[in-house]
């Protein structure tokens, strides 16, 4: 089961905290990393995430994308898509923003130990993964054979590049990334990501898989590890609804009986009953 | 009902005058906009005395009554959630001075706040949000302040409005728990006086204030006879008891497009519900940009920007927005409270521009569910 917290951390959870900016990165147009100075050395778990309040513009749930063992920062992704993200992404280093969090299930790390990880991700779906590769990677001892299958619309829009490159050099981690469209220098797979499962031939007795990404990409990465033969049990989603409390008091973020915001975001697929495959839900 | 007693309708001024002396602002039924909600309670002639009204879907109207019964109609078009969780509550203000940021969270409001005529249906809705407010990890501290100085006066409904169905809903006529006190109104024979009981050891602390004499047997059978009579003349019923089951079997039934095609999605009914919770949130600035704050104030499920994701609403249409509402409140509010969300109250169809009944709705998915005759 997805890991949970046992209790609320102590404060108003309603009040964000002020912390400053650190670093930004652009990683794709559109889409930067902001590394913020942490103000507790409070740990979070992979696949949490924070609200960031752009001060007299608004509040938007970002997962977090950094190493959980660094305790120093708390590193966001954002892709500019509205007001708030788009001010947020602005953001230069020295600059206050207002963090709530960190909040919501993680990805099950102790579940996974002696098991077999792939980790599947579409577009920015890979932000709220890559924690969690950060943390297989450390204790990589503990766990089996590791897979990232990461796809996106474009060689541009490829997020974390060096790092994947990085990881690509590894034996000990397969890396598999495709596109949906590509110029003619793009010498990798074009495709949806769906398509790279099958190469991974996995053993579906001891395979725990990690899915964030477009809802219709999850869909499909659903059937095709159930193809594979993995259970409902075995695969794990991170599912993103409109969230404006992040505590379960506000109602927006509700899919069927689950607040995603705090049941999840990281929810088992055995819990949602089919719930996914309703169009509106 | 044992230990009770009666008051005149001066030992109810009475009552009213030692809620204030003890601090309380008491809020109750007045006549306002021809409606009766809830307001600021003086004295008795703020009560709208011989007034009652005619609910059905769609329809409110006041009309006079033959005698002088204070709280002879049912529930109007407010809820006790106006004052336990208000339509808007500022979170926190900031202030930008040079280079830094001074965020200061609004301090929890907690106000001495006697409820006067609160029904069953009611204390039930209360009791539900204090579940989903307060029941889970997190806790809303604005409501838990302002949950925690009530007293509550619960009157006992004497006749059942057009839409009422809190009988099927196990929620009422009869107030059985979460009140300090209950009145049971008893006019007639020339007389006009209130059985009273007490639920707390304060309820017992001010009833043992007020100038109250023990109620007569005949009294009580009459007060009983009363409530039957309530129970038996209810404008609505549902069928409840497997109502979650129902409706999670059939969430891509037709009657979901046929209701679509008569919602309207206003949200009229998730404001007056009595147990609907969600809120959204706004930030704001002055002009100069030194001064920001949040607020939070009621949302509705039926709006397009309730379910906004970056490039559009996940439920865009009018049947994924009423089945949201229905099913969440007869369906997966057991999941996530325990309880349902529903208490019987009726607002939702009076109040409905188009009178979508929520009673009808249920029976026509049962009547036409899979296996079932069409």
């Amino acid at each position: 089961m997805a890991a949970r917290p046992d209790r609320a951390p102590p404060g108003d959870p309603l009040t964000p905290r002020v912390v400053r900016v650190l670093k930004r990165r652009r990683d794709a147009p559109r889409t930067v990393t902001l590394d913020i100075a942490a103000d507790d050395a409070t740990a979070f778990q992979p696949g949490q995430f924070n609200m960031l309040t752009a001060f007299g513009v608004g509040e938007v749930p970002i997962s977090l994308s950094g190493d959980p063992a660094d305790t120093n920062r708390r590193v966001h992704t954002i892709r500019a898509v509205g007001p708030v993200s788009s001010a947020l992404a602005r953001l230069a280093p020295g600059d206050a923003l207002g963090l709530r969090g960190p909040f919501g299930s993680g990805w099950p790390m102790a579940a996974a130990h002696g098991h077999d990880v792939v980790l599947i991700a579409g577009g920015l779906g890979l932000a709220p993964l890559r924690p969690a590769l950060y943390r297989l990677l450390a204790e990589r001892q503990r766990y089996g054979t590791i897979a990232l299958l990461y796809g996106t619309r474009s060689p541009d829009e490829i997020l974390f590049r060096r790092e994947l490159a990085a990881w690509q050099r590894r034996h000990d981690i397969r890396i598999g990334v495709t596109v949906d469209h590509a110029p003619s220098d793009w010498t990798g797979h074009v495709g949806v990501v769906t398509r790279l499962i099958p190469g991974l031939a996995l053993d579906p007795a001891n395979t725990l898989a990690f899915v964030c990404g477009p809802e219709v990409m999850m869909r499909f990465t659903i059937a095709a590890l159930k193809e594979a033969g993995l259970g409902d049990a075995a695969i794990h989603l991170s599912l993103e609804r409109n969230m404006k409390c992040a505590v379960g008091l506000c109602g927006h973020c509700q899919f069927g009986p689950v607040f995603v915001c705090r049941d999840g975001p990281v929810l088992c697929h055995d819990r949602l009953g089919g719930l996914l495959g309703l169009k509106e839900l | 009902m044992p230990d009770c007693q009666r008051l005149t309708t001066d030992g109810l001024q009475a009552l009213l005058d030692a809620l204030r002396a003890r601090g309380y602002r008491v809020i109750g039924p007045t006549l306002h906009d021809q409606a009766i909600v809830y307001d600021d309670i003086h004295t008795l002639d703020d009560l709208p005395a011989g007034w009652t009204d005619e609910q059905e879907a769609g329809h409110y109207r006041l009309t006079r009554r033959r005698d002088a019964a204070l709280f002879g109609y049912a529930v109007g078009p407010h809820s006790w959630k106006r004052f336990l969780h208000p339509p808007v509550q500022r979170l926190w203000r900031a202030r930008h001075e040079d280079d830094e940021i001074i965020v200061v969270a609004e301090p929890a409001e907690a106000t001495r706040v006697a409820l006067l005529g609160v029904r069953a249906c009611e204390l039930h809705a209360i009791a539900i949000q204090d579940r989903v407010l307060l029941g889970g990890d997190y806790r809303d501290g604005h409501y838990q302040a302002r949950r925690r100085d009530n007293f509550i006066v619960a009157v006992n409904c004497a006749e059942a409005g057009g839409t009422c169905f809190c009988a099927s809903m196990d929620t009422g006529p009869q107030a059985q728990h979460g009140f300090d006190l209950v009145l049971t109104e008893l006019v007639g024979d020339g007389e006009h006086r209130f059985l009273v009981e007490a639920g707390t050891p304060e309820g017992r602390e001010v009833l043992a204030e007020l100038p109250a004499s023990p109620a007569s047997d005949a009294e009580i059978a009459a007060a009983e006879a009363l409530l039957a009579a309530t129970a038996a003349s209810m404008g609505r019923e549902m069928a409840a008891g497997d109502v979650r089951e129902l409706l999670l079997a059939n969430l891509e039934h037709p009657r979901w497009d046929d209701v679509a095609s008569r919602c309207l999605t206003c949200g009229n009914c998730t404001m007056v519900c009595p147990t609907c919770f969600c809120t959204s949130e706004a930030d704001s600035s002055d002009l100069t940009g030194t001064e920001t704050s949040r607020s939070r104030h009621w949302d509705s499920c039926f709006t397009m920007d309730f379910s906004y994701l970056h490039g559009g609403s996940v439920r865009a249409s009018g049947r994924a927005r009423y089945r949201q509402w229905m099913t969440h409140k007869l369906a997966t509010w057991h999941d996530q409270f325990g309880t349902s969300g529903c208490v019987g109250c009726g607002r939702c169809i009076t109040w409905c521009p188009v009178g979508i009944d929520i009673t009808e709705e249920v029976r026509a998915i049962r009547e036409t569910r899979d296996g079932a005759p069409t």
